[in-house]
């Protein structure tokens, strides 16, 4: 019997330990399908986060490392100076890249660092059980703003994309996300191309992805889908921030 | 040939002689010479030099340099060191070979930038999370700090370890002659660890993590560790004694005040009071060794730029066998070899 769909060799056969409903495991599987496609497999690396993704080096088939929390974009510096043949990821959730480690962020866009970013926004701290995120909508509950997020009391959600757009040197910058096969779909495009700049030597580029965390959130996984459709979307526009190779 | 270089200069162009192929730092004083020597050099070099957003960045990055295989080396003073503790423990917990360099000035908080030896605990005991140890090399001349910063890089790749170099600013300030010889590098088997992206050349992944939620799984990580320090402990304690038989007080100090201490050995000797000098080179691995001492001697002084910190080493390594008493001056004064002449003459009376 022919074999129609089977598990990307960009993923080890270690079973994903995310919450069901979880976006993570579609984003890995995107990436992994990438880096076979482009063939980029053999000399990658991939640093994981502090966060959910932590164990991303036990999953990805390239080599991994594990950084400290927020330094993702500095240790991928490090790697990519020094090995600069090799194509470099961090994979960063909204508390890793947007809070403790803003700095490293937006130094390494500055620099126009010549690696991809792939961000997981879901708005929520998911490992340490659901605390407020630099990403949390204004009203939403999390165990640390357990009456809404107050825009008088915590500020209001950082826009990483429209953040990083004001940086010349950021390359390409699109934010999706993947409540839905076509934004799916779309998502794995906005991640190929982000790897085929860093192909081309082209600097920075980061795909921002809306993702859902329904046992952080505490609603079903349909219901996730919905959230970041009706309540993310909204706030967080869809679309491309910066691209480089769009504009003559 | 020797020439004539500044510490901190001299410390910076013996990395680029032991091969390292790529600076991370970001400034502080007074260890600025460091990074500004590198940035031109490296450069002319074909190497890496990146001036880091902080020092938190700055280690990250000589995290995944070293992770990727290569000879990578930071710089820094006190504060700018605590801030790269937590680094420092990942570069531990992962096996990763990097060489440090701590150019000490005085605190605690902002303090001050003259010179001071008042962070031993910092580098000796850790500081970072965790149980575990870095070699640290406490040269005391320019031409000591060049040969033991070849040497660091060799002991990072033989033991896979972070390493420090520390000196207090005078050394890093002054400029003494030094010499360059060439040097043949510690083989390291990049292919067992480094995480270049050549899993493709390689046949397999490697993986750089210091996580591990198994109980059993880090004990065991911790275990490792352990055995590597203890190889450590037995094979590179370094020192230096002029203690003999017949002495009857020992000074102990490291770096540049040894020198201040050895002129007050000597006005103690001829003054009539029959006295030695033991300089701990590495302090850690703490040398033991030096402190068995012969039974002439009943007392020692412990001369540092602190309020006392390598004297609870020299407590530990006494075992009670003799007196430790101690002399220090601190916020950046640097004692007078007559101070220390009055305070062993004082412990000496005191003694008898």
């Amino acid at each position: 019997m022919a074999i129609i769909y089977e598990k990307s060799k960009g993923l080890t056969e270690r079973p994903l330990t995310y919450c069901p409903g979880c976006s993570h495991g579609i984003v890995h599987k995107l990436i992994a399908e990438t880096l076979v496609e482009l063939n980029l497999l053999d000399h990658t690396v991939a640093i994981a986060p502090v966060g959910c993704s932590v164990f991303a080096y036990d999953f990805f088939n390239c080599d991994g490392v594990q950084a400290a929390h927020g330094r993702a974009p500095a240790v991928a510096t490090g790697i990519k100076r020094v090995a600069p043949e090799s194509i470099v990821f961090t994979y960063q959730g909204d508390g890793d890249l947007a809070a403790i480690g803003t700095a490293e962020t937006i130094h390494a866009a500055h620099r126009g660092e010549n690696i991809t970013v792939i961000f997981i926004n879901n708005a929520i701290y998911g490992m340490t059980g659901g605390q407020l995120a630099p990403t949390t909508l204004v009203g939403q509950k999390t165990s640390t703003s357990p009456f809404g997020r107050n825009v008088a009391h915590q500020g209001l959600p950082i826009k990483v994309c429209e953040m990083l757009a004001a940086i010349p040197s950021s390359y390409y910058l699109e934010r999706t996300s993947v409540h839905d096969v076509p934004h799916i779909r779309k998502t794995k495009a906005a991640i190929k191309k982000a790897f085929q700049y860093q192909v081309d030597g082209k600097g920075f580029s980061m795909v921002e992805i809306l993702s859902g965390c329904p046992v952080g959130w505490n609603v079903s996984p349909v219901e996730s889908m919905k959230f970041i459709k009706e309540q993310m979307m909204p706030y967080y526009p869809l679309g491309v921030y910066r691209d480089g190779g769009a504009e003559i | 040939m020797k020439t004539l270089m500044k510490g901190n200069e001299a410390i910076s162009q013996a990395a680029i002689v032991a091969g390292c192929k790529a600076f991370f730092g970001y400034p502080i004083t007074p260890q600025n010479e460091i990074p500004e020597y590198m940035s031109a050099a490296m450069v002319n070099a074909g190497r890496v030099f990146v001036q880091a957003e902080s020092e938190v960045a700055a280690i990250n990055m000589i995290y995944g340099g070293a992770a990727a295989g290569v000879r990578v080396m930071t710089s820094s003073s006190s504060p700018g060191i605590a801030l790269k503790q937590e680094g420092i423990s990942y570069l531990a917990a992962a096996k990763l070979p990097c060489v440090i360099v701590s150019v000490m000035r005085c605190g605690p908080g902002l303090g001050g930038i003259l010179p001071s030896q008042s962070d031993y605990f910092q580098v000796v005991k850790g500081g970072g999370n965790g149980d575990y140890y870095t070699p640290v090399y406490a040269p005391n001349s320019v031409q000591e700090s060049v040969d033991l910063t070849i040497k660091a890089f060799d002991i990072a790749d033989k033991y896979r370890t972070p390493v420090f170099v520390v000196v207090d600013g005078t050394l890093g300030q002054m400029m003494e002659p030094v010499e360059f010889k060439p040097v043949t590098p510690y083989q390291i088997d990049v292919d067992s660890f480094a995480t270049n992206g050549q899993s493709g050349k390689r046949g397999y992944r490697n993986m750089v993590n210091s996580l591990n939620l198994s109980a059993i799984g880090l004990e065991k990580s911790n275990f490792e560790l352990k055995a590597t320090y203890d190889e450590i402990r037995k094979n590179e304690a370094m020192y230096e004694s002029s203690v003999k038989d017949g002495d009857e007080i020992a000074l102990v100090a490291y770096g540049v005040p040894s020198r201040i201490a050895l002129n007050a050995v000597k006005a103690l000797n001829d003054k009539g009071v029959k006295a030695g000098l033991i300089r701990p080179i590495t302090l850690w691995p703490f040398p033991d060794e030096a402190f068995k001492l012969p039974a002439s001697v009943k007392i020692v002084l412990v001369c540092e730029l602190s309020m006392g910190q390598m004297i609870d080493d020299v407590r530990l390594a006494l075992n009670g066998s003799v007196p430790a008493h101690f002399y220090g001056r601190t916020g950046g004064v640097i004692f007078e070899p007559e101070e220390l002449v009055d305070a062993a003459i004082k412990v000496v009376g005191g003694g008898k």
